[in-house]
């Protein structure tokens, strides 16, 4: 399903203008600053924002373009905000129930059971709103849009008001309801590290312009990607996680090479992303012999690229065919004359395994 | 009953019915304008704000004498209706009715605006995409949540409308059974040197107010919404 979106915008000293079309399966984020036109643009696909000349298209159904405006309670959108917006005067049940009850029967594909045992809501149906931790207000929300069987989901910063912890109690939510529920969504973000977890594709915005549309796997390719702005490069790994042996750490199996992960207990085990900054792996030629470094993999060099402060990005590819990128010094490059084609060793300092 | 004599009755029962249909219309027109009002800033929205409280601080005789003029036979208003076969609207019921509709106006819009205006946006958005249309959305989620900024606008324009006194003179004059509300009554009884009679009435009006102020600012208090 393709979403095409035109849209001009001028506003005191902001100005968006937008033309895209936007394959949408799985998970898309809106990368950007704040104030970049994020949100402008998601209310403008849900059309909470009628702007003069826009045009929304989803699939073959046009949201508006010229006169015609389809209002928002037509367009079975699922509409996720920061934080408060469930309905204060209801229980948390009739929150939920609010847009199924509003929902044509037809188009119920979603029902309550479900959608409260996936987001683990069945102990608090009976609670009020102002019962509710943060996070767990948060997954009402999500579950009330769901149940709506929508379209399409739009989430503007779902996370950004919750602590560190709550996060990490809701983000597999997150990541399941995109595969389960199978209904697409756009989710705003400005965390790299959200983005890296949840999407499939990255819509990088500035300015009120949108710079790129890429895949999460191009977009962690360029070592010049806005996701690594703050942090530097770093690379995702898919890979493989198991319970922790004698030694206390888990393995986590890439191709045929291991990671090993400290305090990763408790996690779910399977399918897994890691996530390692650039910085954070040295590059050597021969295997190190004694050394604190757990983690050295065999990789061959791909491609360097100069990066800022006399350092370079060295991506690196793995047996397996993923990418691992280092972040050294250009010196240490030269002296080591790495090129393409190159065999080394990667030293991974250390790794985090994503909620 | 209660010493009052039939047109004492009359008088109360005109007065009933005006507070209460001024009160149901000014229900109807004062909602949408309130919300309008508290959607966004903007010039026009701050000029309307200025005409609907002019009330509050005209001399009712000001009011008064232009809706007498506007309303009258040969105003713009009275002119027109008796051309499409109607009658003109001074010293009628339904004149002292569009008055009192004009001159409460700020009673209803203000307590309105104000709910309105500490009502997020966001509960009506949701409300809009989970499936609620506008009729929808304002009994399920507008209403329930500033319920409190409608009683207060109730009890307020039903009172203010039973304390009008310029207005209906000017306007609607003295008719029993037409025009003659209670105030004016009292004031018709006090020039008859009937000051046993005026009492009556007055400590009636008296009490009455005295009560439903005190419900207002108990309310108010309880949902912190309108201040005046």
């Amino acid at each position: 399903m393709i979403l095409q979106v035109r849209a001009h915008w001028r506003r005191d000293r902001f100005e968006l203008a937008v033309e895209m079309q936007l394959p949408l399966e799985g998970v898309t984020a809106l990368f950007g600053r704040s104030g970049c036109g994020k949100t402008s643009l998601l209310r403008v696909i849900a059309g909470l924002e009628r702007l003069k000349g826009a045009e929304v298209m989803l699939g073959g159904q046009v949201w508006q373009q010229g006169r015609q405006f389809v209002p928002l309670h037509r367009r079975r959108i699922g509409l996720v905000f920061q934080e408060h917006s469930l309905l204060p005067h209801l229980s948390v049940r009739d929150n939920l129930l609010y847009g199924y009850r509003r929902t044509p029967l037809p188009e119920r594909r979603l029902h309550l059971a479900e959608v409260a045992a996936m987001l683990g809501l069945d102990a608090l149906l009976d609670r009020g709103i102002d019962q509710l931790s943060g996070g767990q207000r948060q997954r009402v929300s999500l579950g009330r849009a769901l149940l709506t069987s929508p379209r399409l989901l739009l989430l503007d910063e779902p996370l950004s008001a919750l602590d560190t912890q709550t996060k990490r109690e809701i983000m597999p939510f997150l990541s399941r309801l995109a595969v389960e529920a199978g209904v697409p969504m756009i989710m705003i973000s400005h965390a790299p590290d959200e983005v890296e977890r949840l999407a499939d594709r990255v819509v990088f915005m500035r300015d009120g312009r949108i710079d790129c549309i890429e895949t999460l796997r191009e977009a962690l390719a360029r070592p010049d990607s806005p996701l690594f702005d703050e942090e530097g490069p770093a690379s995702v790994l898919q890979g493989d996680l198991a319970p922790p042996t004698d030694n206390g750490l888990h393995p986590f199996q890439i191709g045929s090479e291991r990671i090993w992960l400290v305090g990763a207990s408790g996690r779910a085990r399977g399918d897994a992303r890691l996530r390692i900054l650039a910085r954070d792996v040295a590059l050597a030629l021969d295997l190190p012999g004694r050394t604190s470094v757990l983690n050295q993999l065999p990789v061959s060099v791909e491609r360097i690229d100069p990066g800022p402060d006399g350092r370079v990005t060295v991506a690196c590819r793995l047996a397996d065919g993923q990418v691992l990128l280092s972040q050294i010094t250009a010196w240490s490059a030269q002296s080591l004359a790495l090129r393409p084609g190159t065999g080394a060793y990667a030293l991974i300092k250390s790794v985090a395994l994503m909620e | 009953m209660l010493g009052l004599s039939p047109a004492d009755w009359q008088a109360i029962e005109v007065t009933f019915k005006l507070c209460l249909y001024t009160t149901l219309i000014l229900l109807v027109i004062a909602t949408p304008l309130a919300w309008w009002l508290s959607a966004k800033r903007s010039g026009l929205r701050v000029a309307v704000q200025a005409v609907v409280a002019l009330p509050l601080v005209l001399p009712p005789t000001v009011l008064g004498f232009y809706l007498l003029v506007a309303l009258g036979p040969r105003g713009v208003v009275g002119q027109t209706l008796e051309n499409i076969g109607l009658t003109h609207l001074a010293f009628s019921f339904e004149g002292i009715l569009v008055a009192s509709v004009i001159y409460s106006m700020p009673f209803a819009v203000q307590p309105l605006y104000e709910a309105f205006s500490n009502l997020s946006r966001r509960h009506v958005e949701v409300a809009s995409a989970l499936g609620a249309n506008l009729f929808d959305r304002f009994f399920t989620v507008i209403l329930p949540l500033t319920r409190g900024g409608f009683v207060v606008a109730a009890t307020l324009t039903f009172a203010h409308t039973l304390g009008e006194f310029g207005v209906i003179l000017m306007l609607g004059g003295s008719i029993p059974g037409e025009t003659k509300v209670l105030s004016v009554l009292i004031y018709d009884h006090t020039e008859a040197m009937n000051y046993e009679a005026a009492h009556r009435l007055s400590a009636m009006l008296l009490v009455f107010a005295f009560l439903t102020l005190f419900v207002v600012y108990g309310i108010n208090r309880r949902f912190q919404i309108a201040k005046l």
